[in-house]
């Protein structure tokens, strides 16, 4: 073999490590691609739910159940606080009255939130979850019922067992039975494709992650573009990329800072070998960029033809 | 290129103004309820929503702009969910729970009813006669710590059923204690159980009826068995039937998962677990009852007759109200 130049050896070297990543990339696309569930619409419309993941889920259940856990504080204090400020000495009637207060709280807050209008409670509201009925139906209250009735089985019984002393070893039999059985409950959404908890399951219902998105300025409406005019893009210099870097384009004009942005101007005009201008702004350059490559994309998109990315030649 | 005349922008901006407007309307709704909408809205709300779903199918196929893409998707869930949503307010359903639902849904329930008495009162029977027969027996279900045991006194056992101490701070701690005890846990139990085709149901209620059929012996050998029917049932009535239902809610979970017939499996539980969801939240209120019986009836009335009429009365009422014949198909 011919000793190849050093400078090649390094184009070949950063192209390897560019298809490497390409190679993470669409994985990451297909496993994100597996959370969507399609729901067709009486209108015949496809509306993508996109499923939440078991830690988004776990990570909305600590949040509501850190919350429960102060509203209960909270009752039992306002409780013993307006006996002792009246005088009241049954402090007897006052931890009665704390157990039933935590009690109804305890069943009723998941209850409460998802029967409303949100469909999600606080801690779900927070991460952008809301619970749906499974195949696009209407969530009743029923379902609603039956999945925060397994949420007493699958959460709170384990943390009763738990604190729970045994009183007899016929007890601690069906103690240890019965806290094996609720293990298979706190596991159960890690297997199964829909993230389902057995709530989920005999109720009929799913969690889904739609955070709310506002609309934000299409990019090619800054108008004028500022000097927008001074660029034209041959071509050739436009099919140098493909929708996903136009894509990652949009989220770097959308939200970097002026650093990423001259960056990867500098980069893009590497790519399709320019130079800089004297007077030229990153900015206006990226904008202008960025208009004529959805423009060309789109065209071509209209041709039936999807460039999917850089490496993407259409075959 | 020029971009005015990409397709995606002009699509923008001819629809753009109809997407705000369904924002602003789905978004009052969410925070204020159906109510805070006006007529205007509510009439614009379904050709607004429809113009939304085929802009999203449209920006499928044109649009390249991610934000315009993720904005739609949430737009259109949104507006989905808020269009063929439940809309009825929260007393209206609490109405239709009490007159219609729960009802309804025990009495359709017959079999796996009559299946969870049998599991519980044939286990109290065996267990009440076997101790009847020997009263060693009642070693093997209990362990010492109930005072209420073979070796005590008749005097012991039936100073046990009758309250002389009457104040209302013991009342409370009594119903919150019965509250608590171990008879919700118990029916939550027996539902939750059920997942696994019913067997570790029936086996929870066959344990508990052979722990109160053992108890139950122990208070008839001394001729305390009509005193203690009195105590027991006068709560009992409401308690034995809430866990009864509890432990049908378990079997129609069970006979779901295990013969769905023609149904799919998961179509099978789905359905039957909104049904046994109405059984059970029924039977969680009938154990609030039956505390509020066990704290305060029991305790304060200490005459076997009143007890008796109570726990009659009590149980008349709960089978009219489950089981009399209504019209179908009311609202």
């Amino acid at each position: 073999m011919a000793k190849r130049k050093p400078k090649d050896q390094a184009a070949a070297e950063t192209r390897r490590e560019a298809l490497r990543r390409r190679d993470i990339r669409l994985r990451e696309e297909v496993r994100q691609s597996k959370r969507i569930r399609p729901l067709i619409t009486p209108e015949g419309a496809a509306l993508n739910l996109k499923i939440a993941t078991a830690s988004e889920r776990a990570g909305a259940f600590l949040l509501d159940f850190a919350l429960l856990f102060m509203a209960v504080m909270m009752s039992v204090w306002l409780i013993s606080l307006a006996f002792s400020e009246f005088g009241f000495r049954g402090w007897q009637i006052a931890g009665s009255i704390s157990a039933v207060v935590v009690f109804v709280l305890r069943v009723f807050y998941f209850i409460f939130f998802e029967v409303g209008r949100k469909a999600a409670t606080p801690g779900k509201r927070a991460l952008g979850l809301r619970v749906a009925a499974r195949g696009g139906g209407r969530l009743t209250a029923n379902a609603v019922l039956a999945r925060n009735f397994m949420r007493e089985l699958e959460v709170f019984l384990p943390l009763t067992l738990l604190i729970m002393t045994a009183e007899d070893a016929v007890s601690n039999w069906i103690r240890l039975m019965a806290f094996c059985w609720t293990g298979v409950f706190v596991l159960f959404p890690l297997f199964n494709r829909d993230k389902l908890r057995v709530g989920d399951l005999i109720a009929g219902t799913i969690v889904i992650h739609a955070p709310k998105v506002k609309l934000q300025k299409d990019i090619t409406s800054v108008s004028p573009l500022p000097a927008a005019k001074g660029f034209a893009f041959t071509t050739a210099e436009l099919d140098a990329y493909g929708i996903h870097e136009l894509h990652v384009l949009e989220d770097v004009l959308r939200q970097s800072t002026k650093e990423i942005k001259a960056r990867v101007a500098e980069r893009i005009r590497a790519k399709i070998g320019r130079e800089k201008a004297p007077e030229e702004s990153d900015l206006a350059f990226l904008e202008a960029y960025y208009g004529a490559l959805r423009g060309r994309l789109e065209q071509r998109m209209l041709f039936g033809e999807r460039k999917a990315d850089k490496f993407d030649t259409g075959r | 290129m020029n971009d005015r005349v990409m397709k995606s922008y002009r699509f923008r901006e001819e629809r753009e103004d109809e997407w705000a407007n369904l924002d602003k309307i789905v978004t009052r709704a969410e925070k204020r309820g159906v109510r805070a909408l006006s007529d205007e809205d509510m009439l614009a709300l379904p050709r607004l929503y429809r113009q939304a779903i085929s802009s999203l199918s449209v920006a499928r196929s044109i649009s390249l702009d991610q934000n315009v893409l993720a904005y739609l998707e949430t737009l259109c869930a949104r507006a989905y969910f808020f269009v063929y949503g439940t809309r009825a307010s929260m007393s209206t359903r609490i109405a239709q729970f009490f007159r219609r639902d729960w009802p309804r849904a025990v009495s359709a329930a017959a079999l796996p009813t009559l299946l969870s008495a049998l599991c519980l009162f044939g286990g109290a029977l065996l267990a009440f006669l076997l101790c009847l027969d020997d009263m060693e027996w009642f070693w093997t279900f209990h362990t010492g710590g109930d005072s209420r045991n073979p070796d005590a006194s008749y005097e012991y056992l039936r100073s046990t059923l009758y309250t002389t101490d009457q104040s209302l701070a013991d009342l409370l701690a009594a119903f919150a204690a019965q509250l608590f005890s171990h008879n919700s846990a118990i029916a939550l139990f027996a539902f939750a159980l059920g997942f696994c085709f019913g067997i570790p149901t029936a086996v929870l209620l066959v344990y508990n009826g052979v722990y109160l059929g053992s108890f139950y012996a122990v208070f008839w050998q001394k001729g305390l068995g009509a005193e203690l029917t009195g105590w027991l049932l006068i709560h009992g009535v409401t308690e034995l039937f809430a866990i009864v239902l509890a432990g049908a809610a378990g079997f129609m979970i069970g006979g779901a998962a295990a013969f769905p017939g023609k149904k799919s499996r998961m179509q099978s539980m789905r359905d039957t677990g909104n049904e046994a969801a109405l059984v059970i939240m029924g039977a969680v209120l009938m154990l609030f009852i039956a505390a509020l019986l066990e704290g305060f009836g029991r305790q304060l009335i200490n005459s076997d007759v009143a007890r008796y009429v109570i726990a009659l009365a009590s149980l008349g009422m709960w089978l009219v109200y489950f089981y009399w014949p209504r019209r179908s198909g009311e609202t």
